[in-house]
């Protein structure tokens, strides 16, 4: 039951961070672990100032409606 | 028997939707409750989605659960991640929802509520969400490309090109009204203006916050950031109060239409850190929270309609917006039914995190479904306003001009029971100087939230906080989408510029951002001061312009997408997008044409500018002109408009025959000729 709330809770943060243009990091760092060994993965710092830059940036990209 | 049992469930709802349809249909002459709108509503939605989008995704695209996406097979763990598909439903309705299906249902219910329930119904069911969903089919089968980029590819460079310009002259038209909306809100009111000024050092805070104080933490600065925007809500009561700090955050149209071009120049270059990423989280937590608070508000205050069925403005009279319902309904409602821009985040983001093709229907198709259903509350909240009232807010001054009693006495000339009394009362309420000609949508879906939200929470004392905590919460966002679509639109203009004008390619990076960025704030603001000092509330023009617009844009899509699906060989279930496709262009085409051509002159722009040029022939001059020069002014804008319109047709006028030819050459082959990434079983690409 508990574990539920808790799974349902992650979910509903995940939801909200990606909803401003914020991937999971966990996910990030499980898919440079897996991927690529070799590689340094970024610090959640640089990968929050990364994914900021990447929505807002103005390249082009529509993230939002009227 | 378990089928059995299911399809009993789904029989049902049937059943019960009907009687709701009925209940509405048999109620004419008496008021109705809300909730029989919003269960009719529901019922269509989840009968739709079960059996045609079903549909659509067995027979017509044949999505393949073993068939990898793009974000498994391109995973990157940042633009392509395969991601949780309710996780995924809330970014893509977050992204989708916006002032549009709040403000057109509003502006539609000069018509009543039924006609405007009737085609954000039926719209999304046959339109919107077919464009929203296969727009997201054909994007994911190529790598989750944008719109622009896959008209280029399946139709050609050409009409690529076009399709580019297009949206551009759209994005131009959007800004322009959507700013309009926060400056007929914020006009002579200072609480409102105070609330949303104050959003700016609030946003300056979270900015520094979450890059130096504690980085990243979004959650953590968007909980300090609400409570400051609560505090500035109630702090905003005491401003509008005080002798000094009142009149002096009072300002007029003219003079906030100059504030919102100096900040679209300097908000688009600041930064993203800073003012725009900050207040995209205040923006999109406020909305969805705003929409979740509305929807428990309809349902536990169960209102009455006090708008009637149909009005008789049905027939073009009305004062709100001018033109007779087919076609100027269906430019109006425009979002809430079926909205182009959505093919853009449709072939955005979206595609990219799409982690199995069997969520495109959930997705894809139930997300504009929940729009829809945005929309439709956006028509309740209008509707349980006293008529009388709702036409003193969104009537123009020059109709009925600016004391209560003058605006009461032109209402009741119409038929609506309304007292110079009730409209200072509600103007008390809702803590305003007054209510009348408050144009542009949100002010009467504002004091429509109040109304449903006091009626929950707190009564008339509350009233004037939950009015401004609407209107905040539409300026919010509509600012953020003009920060963000100025830079947009400099980005598309830069890059017009580059393959219109070669010699544009020489020009150092920075000189080239800046002109692109003067000339796109000097497009949609140049809209916008026209529309501010419109008589008529530039609301009048402007917005079917924009309706115009999005529904061609929409076309394009929905013409993509039959290109598409004669290229696959199943042009049998073509008539999937060309029925939206045809009733689109018809819309669209009897509007355009008649918003350049129409004899009276409140609907055709050249007949305005006739009525106006024989005016100023015989030395007169006619309101808002003060001047010859500004009655040469006026004139001139009428051409602009009319050609802007003349843009829009031939835009989708050309697109159709590229697509045309398209599906001919299609026709002419054996075999597929689309062109998709390629096949790969899921199992075989790895996480």
């Amino acid at each position: 039951m508990f574990s539920e709330l808790g799974k349902f809770g992650a979910y509903l943060g995940q939801t909200a961070r990606l909803m401003v243009g914020l991937p999971d990091y966990d996910n990030y760092l499980n898919h440079m672990q897996v991927n690529h060994p070799d590689q340094t993965p970024m610090s959640y710092e640089a990968f929050f100032r990364e994914r900021q830059e990447a929505r807002y940036g103005g390249n082009g990209k529509i993230a939002r409606c009227c | 028997m378990g089928s059995i049992i299911k399809q009993a469930g789904w029989i049902l709802l049937a059943v019960l939707g009907a009687f709701a349809l009925g209940t509405i249909a048999l109620a004419r002459g008496e008021t109705i409750n809300a909730l029989w709108i919003v269960v009719a509503a529901i019922a269509i939605y989840l009968i739709g989605y079960r059996y045609y989008a079903q549909f659509i995704g067995n027979r017509v695209m044949q999505l393949d659960a073993n068939r990898a996406t793009p974000a498994t097979r391109l995973n990157d763990g940042l633009d392509f991640v395969p991601t949780n598909k309710h996780v995924l439903f809330g970014h893509h309705f977050a992204a989708i929802a916006g002032a549009g299906p709040l403000v057109g249902p509003v502006l539609a219910a000069q018509m009543g509520y039924l006609p405007g329930m009737m085609w954000l119904i039926v719209g999304v069911l046959l339109a919107g969400a077919v464009q929203d969903f296969m727009i997201l089919f054909v994007s994911t089968r190529r790598d989750g490309r944008s719109l622009g980029d896959l008209v280029k590819s399946e139709l050609g460079i050409v009409p690529g090109v076009i399709a580019l310009f297009g949206t551009f002259m759209i994005m131009t038209i959007l800004l322009a009204v959507l700013a309009l909306i926060v400056v007929k809100a914020l006009a002579e009111s200072p609480w409102g203006t105070f609330t949303v000024a104050a959003t700016i050092p609030i946003a300056f805070f979270m900015g520094i916050y979450s890059r130096y104080l504690r980085p990243g933490k979004v959650g953590e600065v968007s909980i300090i950031g609400f409570v400051l925007l609560m505090a500035s809500i109630v702090y905003g009561g005491h401003v509008a109060a005080d002798p000094y700090w009142g009149p002096a955050f009072t300002f007029t149209g003219k003079q906030l239409t100059g504030m919102l071009l100096l900040y679209g120049i300097v908000a688009s270059v600041l930064p993203v850190w800073l003012l725009l990423a900050p207040r995209d989280y205040l923006s999109t937590f406020l909305k969805i929270g705003a929409i979740f608070a509305l929807a428990i508000g309809i349902l536990v205050v169960a209102p009455d309609l006090k708008m009637p069925a149909t009005t008789k403005f049905i027939d073009g009279t009305g004062p709100v917006w001018s033109g007779t319902l087919f076609p100027f309904l269906f430019i109006t409602i425009a979002c809430g039914a079926v909205s182009g821009f959505h093919s853009l985040i449709s072939s955005g983001t979206t595609p990219k995190l799409l982690e199995n093709e069997r969520h495109m229907p959930y997705i894809g198709y139930g997300g504009m479904l929940m729009e829809s259903f945005v929309a439709i509350m956006a028509l309740v909240a209008a509707s349980v306003i006293e008529p009388g009232v709702y036409f003193a807010m969104n009537s123009p001054a020059a109709v009925l001009g600016t004391t209560p009693e003058s605006a009461a006495a032109a209402i009741s000339q119409w038929g609506f029971v309304v007292t110079p009394e009730m409209l200072q009362q509600t103007a008390k309420d809702v803590g305003e100087a007054t209510i009348i000609s408050r144009t542009g949508g949100a002010p009467t879906l504002a004091v429509g939230m109040a109304y449903i939200f006091s009626e929950m929470f707190g009564g008339k004392a509350l009233m004037a906080f939950w009015y401004h905590f609407a209107i905040l919460f539409e300026a919010l966002f509509i600012l953020t989408a003009v920060d963000a679509g100025t830079r947009v639109g400099r980005f598309m203009l830069q890059d017009l510029l580059r393959t219109l004008v070669p010699p544009f390619r020489a020009v150092p990076d920075l000189a080239s951002s800046i002109i692109a960025t003067l000339l796109c704030v000097g497009a949609w603001g140049y809209f916008l001061y026209q529309g501010v000092v419109d008589p008529l509330g530039g609301i009048n023009t402007l917005w079917p312009l924009f309706g115009i617009s999005n529904q061609m844009l929409a076309t394009v899509a929905l013409i993509l997408a039959t290109v598409v699906l004669f290229k696959m060989k199943r042009e049998r279930f073509a008539w999937v997008t060309v029925v939206p496709t045809v009733w689109l262009l018809i819309c669209t085409m009897t509007a355009g044409y008649q918003k350049i051509f129409h004899e009276n002159p409140k609907i055709g722009f050249l007949a305005h500018a006739n009525k106006f040029q024989a005016a100023a022939a015989k030395g007169e001059v006619l309101a808002p002109a003060k001047s010859p020069e500004q009655m040469q002014q006026i004139i001139l804008n009428d051409y602009i408009d009319a050609t802007l319109a003349a843009i829009f047709i031939s835009v989708v006028l050309s697109i159709l025959v590229f697509g045309i030819r398209s599906c001919l050459l299609a026709l002419r082959e054996r075999e597929p000729t689309t062109v998709e990434a390629a096949a790969v079983p899921i199992n075989t690409v790895s996480a």
